[in-house]
């Protein structure tokens, strides 16, 4: 199992014994972490057969969904988080999930690497794919789908009713208060729906 | 790791109840006998006890062969074992044949004790939840208070999840494999054109065929190609016999020309010989009753909130008999009650039959939960 400096970000934000929800959670770590931090009651979602298996290995409640489908049989408001850490530049339903994290969950947590962080951008210039820390893969062989930013993120859920309730940002681990959308590789969001609209 | 190996030679065992056993149909039956095999060691605690429960057409042979017969070997072999998914070096397993069946557990082909005569079709109906109340009968005789695990594929999967309504202090887990929390109207319908097969054949004489010295085989042998087509996909069955002719060329006949149907006459006859008709029909309406959301308005959340068991549940893409959607809706049902489940769709092609099979993720899932359960 694995640690990432994110688990300790998204532990602050979760209250002991809240029921979260953890969507393409690998080989279940952030439930893992959450489970002996918060005494959560955690249940991942995967869609990948190795990872279901080490869940499960690891004694982690999972359940094999593919997310491009929705959630469709989760209740709605039954969790209290449903979080999606680095995986939502890997989904093409990226506004459907939204939607669908919010349904089911009361808050969403959702971390994702930052296309706009300034190593990406003169990799751009230099005319090559950013390679990074955040991400980590090749133009060829990345599982990533959606390329976006710190601020095309916040222009999607300002269009989508999604309310920023936090937002930290970090540059390789370390905390980043400046300029986000250019100094940080990963931003972690906590989101709600907003309630004043149609008001 | 060692080698996974078999767990040899094995025995079957009889069980012998005095006490009567009331059934749902409003039914009871005064005295019974329960054949079942036990692999492995029941440790000091009595907690390393697995149940595995077999589906309509299997039986207490689990594991294992018989010193006589060293090509009878168990119908779930190849999970069983030393070294297995379900290790018996851990475990101790049993298999255990249920009431009305026909491989020595008191049936329709038993003698009715009242009338000296085969049952036959006075065999009373038995159901899932009876089932689970003998096979708890059979724990207390074993000295086990608590179930590891309860684990079945299928209709066996349906005796798992009652396990856990029945008795939800004595199960741990339930392991529930291509199955259902009720069957769906054409699963039904699957059922009762086997059953119509069946009841119409000449030679079931009402069900006192054994009288009559003859057994309606025709009737089984069509309920047996029935059933067999819909527990395999049609992908499988296009790949492993296609349009092959027999003759390389249509010969304008009912005899055997395509593979197929040579395939399911030889599966038809192979069953119809070994098979009790009686047997079958029960089963068969046994599986149509399951239903504990029924009580509940059709609930199933709030059928399942007495459970206590944690629960991992598997399914195939391709199987169309139990379909993954059955399975999702017993995990959802589940997830309602907090219960801890984990759930895992495998991509298999051999419909719902994959449940026999040892496809490498299938297996791998259920090694990763067994050897997390704690005995």
């Amino acid at each position: 199992m694995m640690y990432r400096y994110d688990f300790d970000v998204i532990a602050r934000w979760i209250e002991p014994g809240e029921k979260v929800l953890d969507l393409a959670c690998g080989d279940g770590s952030l439930l893992r972490h959450l489970m002996s931090v918060r005494n959560v009651q955690g249940y991942g979602v995967e869609n990948d057969i190795d990872n279901l298996t080490a869940c499960i290995g690891n004694g982690i409640n999972v359940i094999q969904v593919d997310l491009e489908k929705g959630l469709a049989g989760f209740e709605d408001g039954f969790f209290d988080h449903v979080i999606m850490s680095l995986s939502l530049q890997a989904i093409h339903n990226t506004q459907g999930i939204l939607a669908e994290m919010l349904r089911v969950g009361r808050e969403a947590v959702v971390s994702f690497p930052n296309f706009g962080y300034w190593r990406h951008r003169q990799s751009i210039l230099n005319g090559r794919m950013p390679v990074s820390e955040s991400l980590p893969h090749q133009w060829f062989n990345t599982p990533n789908v959606r390329f976006f930013t710190i601020a095309d993120f916040e222009a999607l859920c300002e269009l989508n009713g999604i309310e920023v309730r936090e937002r930290l940002a970090f540059d390789e681990g370390q905390q980043v208060t400046d300029e986000p959308n250019f100094l940080a590789s990963v931003a972690v969001y906590r989101l709600g729906k907003r309630h004043n609209i149609g008001a | 790791m060692i080698q996974p190996q078999s767990v040899g030679v094995v025995e079957a065992r009889t069980a012998r109840f005095s006490a009567p056993l009331a059934l749902k149909s409003g039914g009871t039956l005064d005295e019974y006998e329960l054949v079942y095999e036990t692999y492995g060691e029941l440790n000091a605690d009595r907690s390393n006890a697995v149940l595995v429960c077999h589906a309509l057409s299997g039986s207490h042979h689990v594991a294992g062969h018989y010193a006589d017969e060293p090509s009878n070997v168990g119908w779930w072999d190849n999970l069983i074992g030393p070294g297995k998914p379900l290790d018996t070096r851990r475990f101790f397993v049993i298999g255990v044949n249920n009431l009305g069946g026909c491989h020595g557990t008191t049936g329709p082909r038993s003698i009715n004790p009242a009338t000296g005569r085969h049952w036959g079709a006075d065999f009373p109906f038995v159901t899932v939840e009876d089932w689970v109340t003998a096979q708890a009968r059979l724990a207390d005789m074993l000295g086990i208070e608590r179930f590891a695990a309860v684990v079945g594929g299928s209709l066996g999967g349906m005796q798992a999840v009652s396990w856990s309504l029945q008795y939800p202090d004595r199960v741990a887990n339930v392991v529930a494999i291509a199955s259902a929390p009720k069957l769906s109207t054409q699963n039904i319908a699957f059922n009762e054109v086997a059953r119509q097969a069946i009841l119409s054949d000449p030679d079931f004489h009402g069900g006192h065929y054994y009288e009559h010295g003859v057994v309606p085989r025709n009737g089984l042998k069509l309920a047996r190609m029935i059933g067999h087509i819909t527990y395999l996909s049609d992908d499988s069955l296009a790949e492993k016999f296609g349009r092959s002719l027999r003759h390389g060329k249509a010969l304008y006949s009912f005899d055997v020309e395509f593979e197929i149907e040579s395939y399911l006459r030889y599966q038809g006859d192979k069953f119809a010989g070994f098979f009790d008709a009686n047997t079958y029909l029960l089963t068969t309406k046994a599986l149509d009753y399951f239903d504990p959301a029924f009580e509940h308005g059709g609930n199933l959340p709030a059928a399942l909130a007495r459970s206590r068991a944690d629960f991992l549940v598997v399914s195939f893409t391709t199987d169309w008999r139990f379909s993954p959607s059955r399975s999702q809706e017993l995990v959802y049902a589940l997830l309602h009650n907090r219960r801890n489940v984990s759930y895992a769709e495998i991509d298999c092609a051999a419909g719902h039959d994959s449940f026999l099979l040892d496809d490498v993720h299938y297996h791998s899932v259920l090694r990763s939960y067994f050897d997390r359960i704690r005995t």
